[in-house]
């Protein structure tokens, strides 16, 4: 364990970062106070998690409905496919600065800034799985006597559903990798230690790193089991 | 059980990926190397000397705009002296600077004094000499254990500050940080996210003169003044050097650290041992001739022309070293 006066190293270690998930460690900067340790790590990772699942909440409650709503109509596929691409292009950075002037930093900032970039994957991935599914399915159903509503709902919406979570998976993957910008906005996430090297320390960065890179590979395989509930029976058989 | 272990080994290796990868992103910087600069020496009061055309300089600075003013002027200077000089500015926190000094990817980078000694070499901010020259002394000795070398210190200094709007210091009667006492309860306070952790930031403020805020909130620096005129912030951390401080100074005020938590540091221009004498007597002298005119007036004239006029670094260095007449 290195203390106080050895000098810190240059580049992080693999062992030195997972010591410094578990165990509080010496920083020159704090006046003896020692950073990080589990506790810290958890209290900031689940506000990492909150912080993500607000956004993409947010997300899906705007790009969901536009996206079932324009691919049901096949209309608005400028739109839908236009603005997903140029929200990929927006910088978040500048954003939540342009927010700050008009609402303030903090969680509504923040959570309206990682939201726009959950919306375009969403969006687009939504529109392009229900244009894909297959007309004659969908004349069919109208042929039932089911109402617009109706297909999408029992027709439309199931059989996109692998598209539709490709989105909300990259969605969630673009927003839960980003909020370790929330720092900046007034709200301490596992970016703290990433943003903070003169603090935690390489090793700290690095365990950062690692603790976002952990916690966006859960959120994918929660997802991922998520969608396999969702999927009806029928489309499981055909290999994806 | 077998698939799951090698589904393991690869979220491992995705794993060691990406923090790689991140590694080197943390490393690297944006890379404004080339600069070339319209300053050139023309019978001014910077002399060049074709001898130091052989020496190649890299300069660089920490990530804000006075930083990089510093290491444009510096870079600039050495230039019309006649070395060949590429700068390497943005280079992010004081840990970054300082191993990128000591490896050699930069000849050398200012350094405020203060934060050598506390960031650098573990001392508290009590310890931090209020002295100019005994403090720059300080940090020369503990840089020359390392090889390296600390060019005397600029006129100015910078300090943290504890700022907030001349009506709620007005209100709430404060003058001196002290003056919180009994009241910082009810107030939220603003910084960087390193802030909070910092024993020259929140870790002092609550060590040293016992202050307990409603909230700390982290904010990118660019923000400092933002949200208090939004209205967001109660208190909020400030630079001493801050240009808004003298062009705005009926709207934000600081208040006075009378506990000494907050160490003022002149800037001390940090260089390896090795470079020094390869480079010759021109390397310290022109940088010591350059920052004479850097006084906390000149100082915040350069950082607004950077910080609220929108120049680039670049333009306000070439221009404090033509009106200082140090070029032509």
């Amino acid at each position: 364990m290195s203390v106080a006066s050895t000098p810190a190293p240059v580049f992080a270690s693999f062992g030195g970062a997972i010591e410094f998930i578990f165990t509080p460690q010496t920083s020159n900067v704090t006046g003896g106070k020692a950073v990080g340790g589990l506790s810290q790590v958890i209290e900031l990772t689940v506000t990492q998690l909150e912080v993500t699942v607000l956004a993409l909440m947010l997300a899906l409650l705007i790009a969901l409905p536009a996206g079932l709503y324009f691919g049901h109509r096949g209309a608005g596929e400028l739109l839908a496919i236009g603005l997903g691409n140029a929200g990929r292009a927006v910088p978040e950075l500048a954003l939540i600065a342009l927010m700050a002037a008009v609402i303030g930093v903090g969680l509504l900032n923040l959570t309206v800034a990682l939201a726009i970039l959950g919306i375009p994957p969403i969006l687009t991935n939504t529109f392009v799985g229900i244009r894909e599914v297959d007309r004659s399915s969908v004349e069919a159903a109208r042929g039932m006597g089911m109402t617009e509503f109706e297909i999408v709902r029992k027709v439309e919406a199931p059989l996109a559903i692998p598209s539709i979570f490709t989105g909300i998976r990259t969605a969630t993957i673009n927003i839960v990798a980003t909020a370790t910008i929330a720092p900046l906005a007034g709200v301490a996430t596992l970016g703290e230690f990433i943003l903070g090297e003169n603090v935690y320390g390489t090793n700290g960065v690095l365990a950062g790193a690692i603790m976002v890179a952990l916690l966006a590979l859960a959120l994918e395989f929660s997802l991922a089991a998520l969608q396999r509930r969702l999927t009806s029976k029928g489309l499981k058989l055909s290999p994806t | 059980m077998r698939s799951e272990f090698t589904r393991l080994r690869a979220a491992v290796a995705l794993l060691l990926a990406l923090a790689l990868s991140l590694g080197v992103v943390a490393c690297g910087s944006s890379d404004n190397s080339s600069t070339s600069t319209e300053a050139t020496a023309t019978g001014s009061s910077l002399v060049t000397n074709p001898k130091n055309a052989k020496i190649s300089l890299t300069i660089g600075s920490k990530n804000f705009p006075e930083q990089e003013i510093l290491g444009e002027i510096y870079a600039q200077a050495l230039k019309a002296v006649g070395y060949k000089v590429k700068t390497d500015l943005n280079l992010g926190s004081e840990t970054v600077a300082h191993q990128a000094v000591k490896n050699g990817t930069i000849s050398g980078y200012p350094e405020y004094a203060s934060t050598a000694l506390t960031s650098f070499f573990g001392f508290e901010p009590e310890d931090v000499p209020t002295n100019a020259n005994a403090a720059y002394e300080l940090a020369h000795e503990e840089f020359e254990k390392e090889g390296l070398v600390a060019f005397p210190p600029t006129p100015f200094a910078s300090a943290n500050a504890v700022g907030t709007t001349k009506k709620f210091a007005e209100e709430e009667g404060l003058k001196t940080i002290s003056d919180l006492e009994g009241k910082s309860e009810s107030m939220t306070l603003y910084g960087s996210p390193e802030c909070r952790q910092r024993i020259d930031c929140l870790a002092g403020l609550e060590k040293y003169y016992g202050l307990k805020f409603k909230a700390f909130h982290p904010v990118d620096i660019s923000l400092r003044y933002t949200v208090l005129e939004k209205g967001q912030a109660d208190l909020s951390i400030l630079f001493t050097t801050d240009p808004q401080l003298a062009a705005e100074k009926d709207k934000f005020v600081i208040l006075k650290d009378d506990k000494h938590v907050f160490p003022a540091g002149n800037v001390i221009f940090v260089t390896k041992l090795s470079t020094f004498e390869k480079a010759g007597h021109d390397y310290e002298n022109t940088i010591l001739q350059v920052q004479t005119g850097l006084t906390l007036e000149v100082m915040q004239e350069l950082d607004a022309r950077v910080e609220l006029e929108k120049q680039t670094p670049k333009e306000a260095a070439a221009a404090y070293l033509k009106s200082a007449g140090y070029v032509g």
